[in-house]
Protein backbone atom coordinates (compact mmCIF):
# COMPACT_ATOMS: atom_id res chain seq x y z
CA UNK A 1 0.00 0.00 0.00
CA UNK A 2 2.69 2.39 1.12
CA UNK A 3 4.97 1.48 -1.75
CA UNK A 4 2.08 2.01 -4.08
CA UNK A 5 1.58 5.60 -2.83
CA UNK A 6 5.30 6.22 -2.94
CA UNK A 7 5.61 4.99 -6.46
CA UNK A 8 2.55 7.10 -7.35
CA UNK A 9 4.24 10.19 -5.99
CA UNK A 10 7.39 9.21 -7.81
CA UNK A 11 5.48 8.89 -11.04
CA UNK A 12 3.94 12.33 -10.58
CA UNK A 13 7.41 13.75 -9.97
CA UNK A 14 8.72 12.04 -13.04
CA UNK A 15 5.83 13.23 -15.16
CA UNK A 16 6.18 16.80 -13.91
CA UNK A 17 9.87 16.78 -14.85
CA UNK A 18 8.88 15.42 -18.19
CA UNK A 19 6.33 18.15 -18.85
CA UNK A 20 7.69 21.25 -17.12
CA UNK A 21 10.51 22.04 -19.55
CA UNK A 22 8.29 21.51 -22.56
CA UNK A 23 5.73 23.90 -21.06
CA UNK A 24 8.47 26.38 -20.21
CA UNK A 25 10.02 26.52 -23.66
CA UNK A 26 7.46 28.53 -25.71
CA UNK A 27 6.98 31.18 -22.99
CA UNK A 28 8.98 33.75 -24.92
CA UNK A 29 6.69 33.36 -27.91
CA UNK A 30 3.59 33.62 -25.70
CA UNK A 31 4.86 36.89 -24.28
CA UNK A 32 4.96 38.39 -27.74
CA UNK A 33 1.60 36.98 -28.72
CA UNK A 34 0.05 38.58 -25.66
CA UNK A 35 0.44 42.08 -27.07
CA UNK A 36 -1.83 42.48 -30.03
CA UNK A 37 -0.39 45.33 -32.08
CA UNK A 38 -1.26 46.70 -35.51
CA UNK A 39 1.50 46.60 -38.15
CA UNK A 40 4.29 49.18 -37.70
CA UNK A 41 3.52 52.59 -39.29
CA UNK A 42 6.05 52.45 -42.12
CA UNK A 43 6.07 55.22 -44.72
CA UNK A 44 4.55 54.10 -48.02
CA UNK A 45 6.75 51.61 -49.89
CA UNK A 46 9.74 51.89 -47.54
CA UNK A 47 9.59 48.34 -46.17
CA UNK A 48 11.28 45.89 -46.65
CA UNK A 49 14.42 48.00 -46.36
CA UNK A 50 16.40 45.27 -48.12
CA UNK A 51 14.72 46.15 -51.43
CA UNK A 52 17.26 49.01 -51.70
CA UNK A 53 19.90 48.07 -49.15
CA UNK A 54 20.43 44.55 -50.50
CA UNK A 55 23.97 44.35 -51.84
CA UNK A 56 24.72 48.00 -51.02
CA UNK A 57 28.08 48.48 -49.29
CA UNK A 58 27.68 49.28 -45.59
CA UNK A 59 29.21 52.57 -44.49
CA UNK A 60 29.43 52.43 -40.72
CA UNK A 61 30.87 55.90 -40.12
CA UNK A 62 28.45 58.36 -38.53
CA UNK A 63 27.81 61.16 -41.03
CA UNK A 64 25.17 63.49 -42.37
CA UNK A 65 22.97 61.58 -44.83
CA UNK A 66 22.79 63.19 -48.28
CA UNK A 67 21.48 60.60 -50.74
CA UNK A 68 18.43 59.28 -48.88
CA UNK A 69 16.62 59.67 -45.56
CA UNK A 70 17.61 63.34 -45.28
CA UNK A 71 14.28 63.97 -43.54
CA UNK A 72 15.48 61.94 -40.57
CA UNK A 73 17.15 64.28 -38.11
CA UNK A 74 17.86 62.43 -34.95
CA UNK A 75 16.42 64.20 -31.89
CA UNK A 76 16.59 61.23 -29.63
CA UNK A 77 19.87 60.08 -28.15
CA UNK A 78 22.70 62.61 -28.09
CA UNK A 79 25.32 61.45 -30.61
CA UNK A 80 23.04 58.64 -31.68
CA UNK A 81 23.58 56.90 -34.99
CA UNK A 82 21.45 54.62 -37.23
CA UNK A 83 23.19 51.41 -36.22
CA UNK A 84 22.49 51.92 -32.53
CA UNK A 85 19.10 50.43 -33.37
CA UNK A 86 19.11 49.34 -37.04
CA UNK A 87 20.94 46.20 -38.04
CA UNK A 88 23.66 46.96 -40.66
CA UNK A 89 23.81 43.32 -41.75
CA UNK A 90 20.09 42.92 -42.39
CA UNK A 91 18.10 46.16 -42.59
CA UNK A 92 14.79 44.36 -42.21
CA UNK A 93 15.49 43.78 -38.54
CA UNK A 94 16.45 45.87 -35.57
CA UNK A 95 19.34 45.05 -33.29
CA UNK A 96 19.52 45.25 -29.51
CA UNK A 97 22.67 46.42 -27.73
CA UNK A 98 23.44 42.82 -26.83
CA UNK A 99 23.39 41.78 -30.48
CA UNK A 100 20.00 40.06 -30.42
CA UNK A 101 17.83 40.79 -33.43
CA UNK A 102 14.20 41.91 -33.11
CA UNK A 103 11.50 42.29 -35.71
CA UNK A 104 9.91 45.67 -36.36
CA UNK A 105 6.67 44.21 -35.01
CA UNK A 106 8.36 43.74 -31.62
CA UNK A 107 10.26 47.01 -31.55
CA UNK A 108 9.03 47.70 -28.01
CA UNK A 109 11.82 45.41 -26.81
CA UNK A 110 14.30 47.76 -28.44
CA UNK A 111 12.80 50.87 -26.81
CA UNK A 112 12.63 49.01 -23.50
CA UNK A 113 16.43 48.75 -23.35
CA UNK A 114 16.54 52.32 -22.06
CA UNK A 115 12.89 52.95 -21.17
CA UNK A 116 12.49 49.90 -18.96
CA UNK A 117 9.92 51.33 -16.57
CA UNK A 118 7.82 52.57 -19.46
CA UNK A 119 7.98 49.13 -21.09
CA UNK A 120 6.86 47.50 -17.85
CA UNK A 121 3.93 49.90 -17.58
CA UNK A 122 3.08 49.46 -21.25
CA UNK A 123 2.85 45.72 -20.69
CA UNK A 124 0.66 46.27 -17.64
CA UNK A 125 -1.63 48.42 -19.80
CA UNK A 126 -0.81 51.68 -18.06
CA UNK A 127 1.42 53.47 -20.56
CA UNK A 128 -0.09 54.11 -23.94
CA UNK A 129 -3.46 53.86 -25.48
CA UNK A 130 -5.57 50.75 -25.14
CA UNK A 131 -8.59 49.91 -27.25
CA UNK A 132 -10.67 46.79 -27.81
CA UNK A 133 -12.25 44.92 -24.93
CA UNK A 134 -11.74 45.79 -21.26
CA UNK A 135 -12.37 42.15 -20.30
CA UNK A 136 -11.24 40.52 -23.53
CA UNK A 137 -8.77 41.03 -26.32
CA UNK A 138 -6.98 44.34 -25.90
CA UNK A 139 -5.49 46.20 -28.82
CA UNK A 140 -2.05 47.60 -27.96
CA UNK A 141 -0.08 50.10 -29.97
CA UNK A 142 3.66 49.98 -30.67
CA UNK A 143 5.75 52.79 -29.15
CA UNK A 144 6.35 54.07 -32.67
CA UNK A 145 2.63 54.54 -33.39
CA UNK A 146 2.66 57.60 -31.10
CA UNK A 147 6.38 58.44 -30.86
CA UNK A 148 8.30 58.83 -34.09
CA UNK A 149 11.46 57.00 -33.02
CA UNK A 150 13.86 59.54 -34.52
CA UNK A 151 12.15 62.42 -32.67
CA UNK A 152 9.98 60.75 -30.07
CA UNK A 153 8.52 63.67 -28.16
CA UNK A 154 4.72 63.91 -28.51
CA UNK A 155 3.94 67.00 -30.60
CA UNK A 156 1.25 69.55 -29.54
CA UNK A 157 -2.08 69.20 -31.36
CA UNK A 158 -5.04 71.46 -32.05
CA UNK A 159 -7.75 71.17 -29.40
CA UNK A 160 -11.39 70.50 -30.25
CA UNK A 161 -13.73 73.52 -29.82
CA UNK A 162 -14.64 74.63 -26.29
CA UNK A 163 -18.23 74.27 -25.04
CA UNK A 164 -20.73 77.01 -25.87
CA UNK A 165 -20.60 79.82 -23.31
CA UNK A 166 -23.89 80.58 -21.56
CA UNK A 167 -23.72 84.14 -22.95
CA UNK A 168 -23.69 82.75 -26.51
CA UNK A 169 -26.87 80.68 -26.10
CA UNK A 170 -29.74 82.20 -28.04
CA UNK B 1 -82.25 76.35 8.47
CA UNK B 2 -78.86 76.52 6.71
CA UNK B 3 -78.52 72.74 6.70
CA UNK B 4 -81.84 72.42 4.98
CA UNK B 5 -80.81 74.80 2.25
CA UNK B 6 -77.65 72.80 1.60
CA UNK B 7 -79.63 69.60 1.33
CA UNK B 8 -81.93 71.21 -1.13
CA UNK B 9 -79.05 72.34 -3.30
CA UNK B 10 -77.33 68.99 -3.11
CA UNK B 11 -74.05 70.87 -3.38
CA UNK B 12 -72.00 72.24 -0.54
CA UNK B 13 -68.76 74.14 -0.69
CA UNK B 14 -66.62 71.05 -0.14
CA UNK B 15 -68.14 68.84 -2.83
CA UNK B 16 -68.11 71.77 -5.23
CA UNK B 17 -64.37 72.30 -4.73
CA UNK B 18 -63.68 68.60 -5.00
CA UNK B 19 -65.58 68.38 -8.24
CA UNK B 20 -63.94 71.48 -9.63
CA UNK B 21 -60.49 70.14 -8.79
CA UNK B 22 -61.22 66.80 -10.46
CA UNK B 23 -62.61 68.53 -13.51
CA UNK B 24 -59.58 70.78 -13.85
CA UNK B 25 -57.25 67.84 -13.38
CA UNK B 26 -59.02 65.92 -16.09
CA UNK B 27 -58.69 68.92 -18.39
CA UNK B 28 -54.93 68.78 -17.91
CA UNK B 29 -54.83 65.16 -19.06
CA UNK B 30 -54.43 64.97 -22.82
CA UNK B 31 -57.38 62.74 -23.67
CA UNK B 32 -56.89 63.61 -27.30
CA UNK B 33 -53.72 61.49 -27.23
CA UNK B 34 -55.54 58.34 -28.18
CA UNK B 35 -52.41 56.31 -29.01
CA UNK B 36 -51.78 53.44 -26.66
CA UNK B 37 -48.08 54.13 -26.22
CA UNK B 38 -48.82 57.42 -24.43
CA UNK B 39 -50.98 55.73 -21.84
CA UNK B 40 -48.55 52.85 -21.55
CA UNK B 41 -45.74 55.22 -20.74
CA UNK B 42 -48.07 57.12 -18.38
CA UNK B 43 -48.67 53.97 -16.34
CA UNK B 44 -45.13 52.55 -16.67
CA UNK B 45 -43.86 51.07 -13.42
CA UNK B 46 -40.55 51.87 -11.77
CA UNK B 47 -37.74 50.17 -13.69
CA UNK B 48 -36.56 48.08 -10.79
CA UNK B 49 -40.07 46.91 -9.95
CA UNK B 50 -40.77 45.54 -13.41
CA UNK B 51 -40.31 41.91 -14.30
CA UNK B 52 -38.56 40.77 -17.47
CA UNK B 53 -41.75 40.64 -19.53
CA UNK B 54 -42.78 44.14 -18.50
CA UNK B 55 -39.31 45.49 -19.28
CA UNK B 56 -39.46 43.81 -22.68
CA UNK B 57 -42.78 45.52 -23.36
CA UNK B 58 -41.36 48.90 -22.39
CA UNK B 59 -38.28 48.41 -24.55
CA UNK B 60 -40.29 47.41 -27.62
CA UNK B 61 -42.65 50.36 -27.09
CA UNK B 62 -39.69 52.75 -26.86
CA UNK B 63 -38.05 51.20 -29.92
CA UNK B 64 -41.30 51.81 -31.80
CA UNK B 65 -41.43 55.41 -30.64
CA UNK B 66 -37.81 56.07 -31.59
CA UNK B 67 -38.23 54.44 -34.97
CA UNK B 68 -41.22 56.67 -35.64
CA UNK B 69 -39.27 59.73 -34.60
CA UNK B 70 -35.88 59.05 -36.21
CA UNK B 71 -37.04 56.82 -39.11
CA UNK B 72 -34.36 54.27 -38.31
CA UNK B 73 -34.09 51.19 -36.12
CA UNK B 74 -32.67 51.90 -32.69
CA UNK B 75 -31.82 48.93 -30.51
CA UNK B 76 -32.36 49.43 -26.77
CA UNK B 77 -30.45 47.00 -24.61
CA UNK B 78 -31.07 46.08 -21.01
CA UNK B 79 -27.86 44.36 -19.91
CA UNK B 80 -27.77 43.80 -16.16
CA UNK B 81 -24.70 44.42 -14.01
CA UNK B 82 -22.26 41.51 -14.27
CA UNK B 83 -21.39 39.65 -11.06
CA UNK B 84 -17.89 40.19 -9.72
CA UNK B 85 -17.49 43.49 -11.54
CA UNK B 86 -17.03 46.92 -10.00
CA UNK B 87 -16.10 49.45 -12.63
CA UNK B 88 -13.32 51.91 -11.97
CA UNK B 89 -11.77 54.64 -14.06
CA UNK B 90 -8.30 56.11 -14.03
CA UNK B 91 -7.12 59.36 -15.53
CA UNK B 92 -3.43 60.12 -15.85
CA UNK B 93 -3.02 63.85 -15.19
CA UNK B 94 0.66 63.71 -16.12
CA UNK B 95 -0.33 62.73 -19.68
CA UNK B 96 -3.59 64.60 -20.39
CA UNK B 97 -2.98 67.35 -22.93
CA UNK B 98 -6.45 68.93 -22.79
CA UNK B 99 -7.30 68.29 -26.46
CA UNK B 100 -11.02 67.51 -25.75
CA UNK B 101 -11.04 64.46 -28.05
CA UNK B 102 -12.76 62.59 -25.20
CA UNK B 103 -15.56 65.18 -24.97
CA UNK B 104 -16.57 64.74 -28.59
CA UNK B 105 -15.96 60.99 -28.63
CA UNK B 106 -18.47 60.80 -25.80
CA UNK B 107 -21.01 62.96 -27.65
CA UNK B 108 -20.84 60.71 -30.72
CA UNK B 109 -21.28 57.54 -28.71
CA UNK B 110 -23.91 58.69 -26.25
CA UNK B 111 -26.33 60.65 -28.47
CA UNK B 112 -26.08 63.96 -26.65
CA UNK B 113 -28.02 66.92 -27.99
CA UNK B 114 -25.96 69.05 -30.38
CA UNK B 115 -28.01 72.23 -30.12
CA UNK B 116 -28.70 72.96 -27.27
CA UNK B 117 -25.25 71.60 -26.67
CA UNK B 118 -24.70 68.93 -24.00
CA UNK B 119 -21.28 67.58 -23.04
CA UNK B 120 -20.87 64.97 -20.34
CA UNK B 121 -17.14 65.67 -19.96
CA UNK B 122 -15.71 69.05 -18.97
CA UNK B 123 -11.99 69.57 -19.40
CA UNK B 124 -10.64 72.08 -16.87
CA UNK B 125 -7.43 74.01 -17.36
CA UNK B 126 -5.30 75.01 -14.38
CA UNK B 127 -2.28 77.23 -14.20
CA UNK B 128 0.80 75.39 -13.04
CA UNK B 129 2.33 76.44 -9.76
CA UNK B 130 -0.85 77.90 -8.28
CA UNK B 131 -2.97 76.46 -5.49
CA UNK B 132 -3.39 72.78 -6.34
CA UNK B 133 -6.72 72.03 -8.07
CA UNK B 134 -8.20 75.46 -7.57
CA UNK B 135 -11.58 74.56 -9.01
CA UNK B 136 -13.01 78.07 -8.62
CA UNK B 137 -10.34 79.51 -10.89
CA UNK B 138 -10.22 76.67 -13.37
CA UNK B 139 -11.07 77.50 -16.95
CA UNK B 140 -13.15 75.38 -19.29
CA UNK B 141 -13.48 77.68 -22.32
CA UNK B 142 -9.75 77.78 -23.15
CA UNK B 143 -9.06 77.70 -26.88
CA UNK B 144 -5.39 78.07 -27.84
CA UNK B 145 -3.83 77.18 -31.19
CA UNK B 146 -2.11 74.10 -29.79
CA UNK B 147 -2.29 72.06 -26.63
CA UNK B 148 -0.65 71.29 -24.28
CA UNK B 149 0.63 74.73 -23.29
CA UNK B 150 3.72 74.81 -21.13
CA UNK B 151 2.25 76.85 -18.31
CA UNK B 152 -0.99 74.87 -17.85
CA UNK B 153 -2.20 71.43 -16.95
CA UNK B 154 -5.58 69.88 -17.69
CA UNK B 155 -8.12 67.82 -15.77
CA UNK B 156 -11.20 66.30 -17.40
CA UNK B 157 -14.17 65.94 -15.05
CA UNK B 158 -17.19 63.72 -15.62
CA UNK B 159 -19.48 61.62 -13.44
CA UNK B 160 -17.27 60.13 -10.73
CA UNK B 161 -19.61 57.14 -10.17
CA UNK B 162 -19.50 57.60 -6.39
CA UNK B 163 -19.91 54.62 -4.12
CA UNK B 164 -21.84 56.97 -1.86
CA UNK B 165 -23.65 59.14 -4.41
CA UNK B 166 -25.32 62.28 -3.02
CA UNK B 167 -27.38 62.65 -6.21
CA UNK B 168 -29.16 59.36 -5.57
CA UNK B 169 -30.23 60.42 -2.09
CA UNK B 170 -31.49 63.74 -3.39
CA UNK B 171 -33.80 62.26 -6.03
CA UNK B 172 -37.44 62.45 -4.87
CA UNK B 173 -38.72 59.88 -7.38
CA UNK B 174 -35.88 57.32 -7.21
CA UNK B 175 -35.30 57.88 -10.90
CA UNK B 176 -31.54 57.54 -10.33
CA UNK B 177 -29.74 54.79 -8.47
CA UNK B 178 -26.45 52.93 -8.18
CA UNK B 179 -26.33 49.52 -9.85
CA UNK B 180 -24.31 46.62 -8.35
CA UNK B 181 -21.40 47.19 -10.77
CA UNK B 182 -21.07 50.71 -9.38
CA UNK B 183 -22.58 52.67 -12.26
CA UNK B 184 -25.01 55.41 -11.22
CA UNK B 185 -27.83 55.30 -13.76
CA UNK B 186 -30.89 57.41 -14.61
CA UNK B 187 -34.28 56.24 -15.85
CA UNK B 188 -35.25 59.05 -18.23
CA UNK B 189 -38.87 57.94 -18.09
CA UNK B 190 -39.01 58.44 -14.33
CA UNK B 191 -37.00 61.64 -14.06
CA UNK B 192 -39.33 64.57 -13.35
CA UNK B 193 -36.67 67.19 -14.05
CA UNK B 194 -36.55 68.75 -10.57
CA UNK B 195 -32.71 68.94 -10.80
CA UNK B 196 -32.25 68.23 -7.10
CA UNK B 197 -29.56 65.70 -8.11
CA UNK B 198 -27.69 68.40 -9.99
CA UNK B 199 -27.68 70.58 -6.90
CA UNK B 200 -26.49 67.63 -4.82
CA UNK B 201 -23.64 66.58 -7.14
CA UNK B 202 -20.35 68.12 -5.93
CA UNK B 203 -18.70 67.53 -9.32
CA UNK B 204 -21.14 69.32 -11.61
CA UNK B 205 -21.36 66.12 -13.61
CA UNK B 206 -25.09 66.08 -14.39
CA UNK B 207 -26.64 67.85 -17.37
CA UNK B 208 -30.21 69.03 -17.88
CA UNK B 209 -32.16 69.03 -21.14
CA UNK B 210 -33.48 72.59 -21.01
CA UNK B 211 -34.75 72.27 -24.54
CA UNK B 212 -35.82 69.39 -26.74
CA UNK B 213 -32.68 67.34 -27.46
CA UNK B 214 -31.69 68.00 -31.02
CA UNK B 215 -29.63 65.45 -32.88
CA UNK B 216 -30.03 64.55 -36.55
CA UNK B 217 -31.20 60.99 -37.14
CA UNK B 218 -28.13 60.08 -39.19
CA UNK B 219 -25.92 60.96 -36.23
CA UNK B 220 -27.85 58.80 -33.76
CA UNK B 221 -25.87 55.83 -32.49
CA UNK B 222 -28.41 52.99 -32.78
CA UNK B 223 -26.71 50.72 -30.22
CA UNK B 224 -28.21 51.95 -26.97
CA UNK B 225 -29.03 50.93 -23.44
CA UNK B 226 -32.23 51.79 -21.55
CA UNK B 227 -30.23 53.34 -18.70
CA UNK B 228 -27.57 54.81 -20.96
CA UNK B 229 -27.38 56.48 -24.33
CA UNK B 230 -30.92 56.06 -25.70
CA UNK B 231 -32.30 59.39 -26.98
CA UNK B 232 -33.45 61.61 -24.12
CA UNK B 233 -36.45 63.88 -23.62
CA UNK B 234 -36.82 67.54 -22.80
CA UNK B 235 -36.79 68.13 -19.05
CA UNK B 236 -34.70 65.15 -17.93
CA UNK B 237 -31.24 64.92 -16.41
CA UNK B 238 -28.43 62.90 -18.01
CA UNK B 239 -24.78 62.11 -17.31
CA UNK B 240 -21.86 59.76 -17.96
CA UNK B 241 -22.63 56.06 -17.46
CA UNK B 242 -19.13 54.63 -18.24
CA UNK B 243 -20.69 53.79 -21.66
CA UNK B 244 -22.97 51.19 -20.09
CA UNK B 245 -24.08 50.02 -23.55
CA UNK B 246 -20.46 49.06 -24.38
CA UNK B 247 -19.01 47.93 -21.09
CA UNK B 248 -21.76 45.68 -19.72
CA UNK B 249 -20.93 42.90 -22.12
CA UNK B 250 -18.80 39.78 -22.15
CA UNK B 251 -16.46 40.77 -23.73
CA UNK B 252 -17.23 44.48 -23.44
CA UNK B 253 -15.61 47.33 -25.26
CA UNK B 254 -13.76 50.18 -23.57
CA UNK B 255 -15.76 53.39 -23.06
CA UNK B 256 -15.69 55.81 -25.99
CA UNK B 257 -13.55 58.37 -24.14
CA UNK B 258 -10.84 55.74 -23.49
CA UNK B 259 -10.70 54.98 -27.20
CA UNK B 260 -10.77 58.65 -28.17
CA UNK B 261 -7.84 59.73 -26.00
CA UNK B 262 -4.76 60.20 -28.25
CA UNK B 263 -2.25 60.04 -25.39
CA UNK B 264 -3.63 57.04 -23.53
CA UNK B 265 -4.34 59.02 -20.37
CA UNK B 266 -7.63 57.24 -19.72
CA UNK B 267 -7.74 53.83 -18.08
CA UNK B 268 -10.74 51.65 -17.43
CA UNK B 269 -11.33 48.29 -15.85
CA UNK B 270 -12.65 46.11 -13.09
CA UNK B 271 -11.61 47.21 -9.61
CA UNK B 272 -12.13 43.66 -8.33
CA UNK B 273 -9.68 42.19 -10.87
CA UNK B 274 -6.11 42.42 -9.49
CA UNK B 275 -4.64 42.19 -13.01
CA UNK B 276 -6.59 45.11 -14.47
CA UNK B 277 -4.75 48.26 -15.51
CA UNK B 278 -6.84 50.39 -13.16
CA UNK B 279 -5.65 48.28 -10.20
CA UNK B 280 -2.05 48.62 -11.44
CA UNK B 281 -2.44 52.40 -11.46
CA UNK B 282 -3.95 52.50 -7.98
CA UNK B 283 -1.31 50.21 -6.51
CA UNK B 284 1.77 51.73 -8.16
CA UNK B 285 1.09 55.42 -8.71
CA UNK B 286 0.27 58.60 -6.83
CA UNK B 287 -3.52 58.60 -6.83
CA UNK B 288 -6.19 60.97 -5.62
CA UNK B 289 -9.93 61.28 -5.92
CA UNK B 290 -11.68 64.56 -6.43
CA UNK B 291 -13.16 66.15 -3.28
CA UNK B 292 -12.38 63.05 -1.27
CA UNK B 293 -13.23 64.93 1.94
CA UNK B 294 -16.94 64.87 1.03
CA UNK B 295 -17.01 61.11 1.63
CA UNK B 296 -18.63 60.45 -1.73
CA UNK B 297 -15.98 57.78 -2.41
CA UNK B 298 -15.70 58.18 -6.20
CA UNK B 299 -14.60 55.30 -8.41
CA UNK B 300 -12.82 57.77 -10.67
CA UNK B 301 -9.12 57.89 -9.82
CA UNK B 302 -6.79 60.65 -10.95
CA UNK B 303 -3.17 59.59 -10.98
CA UNK B 304 0.30 60.61 -12.10
CA UNK B 305 2.15 57.99 -14.11
CA UNK B 306 5.38 59.93 -13.95
CA UNK B 307 6.53 62.80 -11.83
CA UNK B 308 7.14 66.17 -13.42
Amino acid sequence: MRTCTASGIGLVFFLSFLFLPSRGAPVENDVHKKYLVPPPPFSEGIFPCSQCHQGMPVNRTPRKLEMMHQDIVLHHMPDGWCFDCHNPDNRDTLRLANGKLVKFEESYNLCGQCHGIILREWKAGLHGKRSGMWNGEKQYLLCVHCHWPHDPEFKPITPMPPPVMPSDIK
Amino acid sequence: MEQNEQKNNGLNRRTFLQGAALGLASLALPFDRADASFWESFFQKHFREMNEAEIKNVLSRLEREYEEKYKKAIKIGNEKAMPGVLFGYGLDLSRCIGCRRCVYGCVEENNQSLDPQIHWITVLRFKKGEKWVDLENAEKYYNPEKVPQDEYFYMPVQCQQCENPPCVRACPTQATWKDPDGIVVIDYNWCIGCRYCMAACPYGARRFNWGTPNRPAEKINPKTHYLGNRPRYRGVVEKCTFCIQRTRKEPGRYPACVEACPVGARKFGNLLDPTSEIRYAIEHKRVFRLKEDLNTSPKFYYFFAYGK
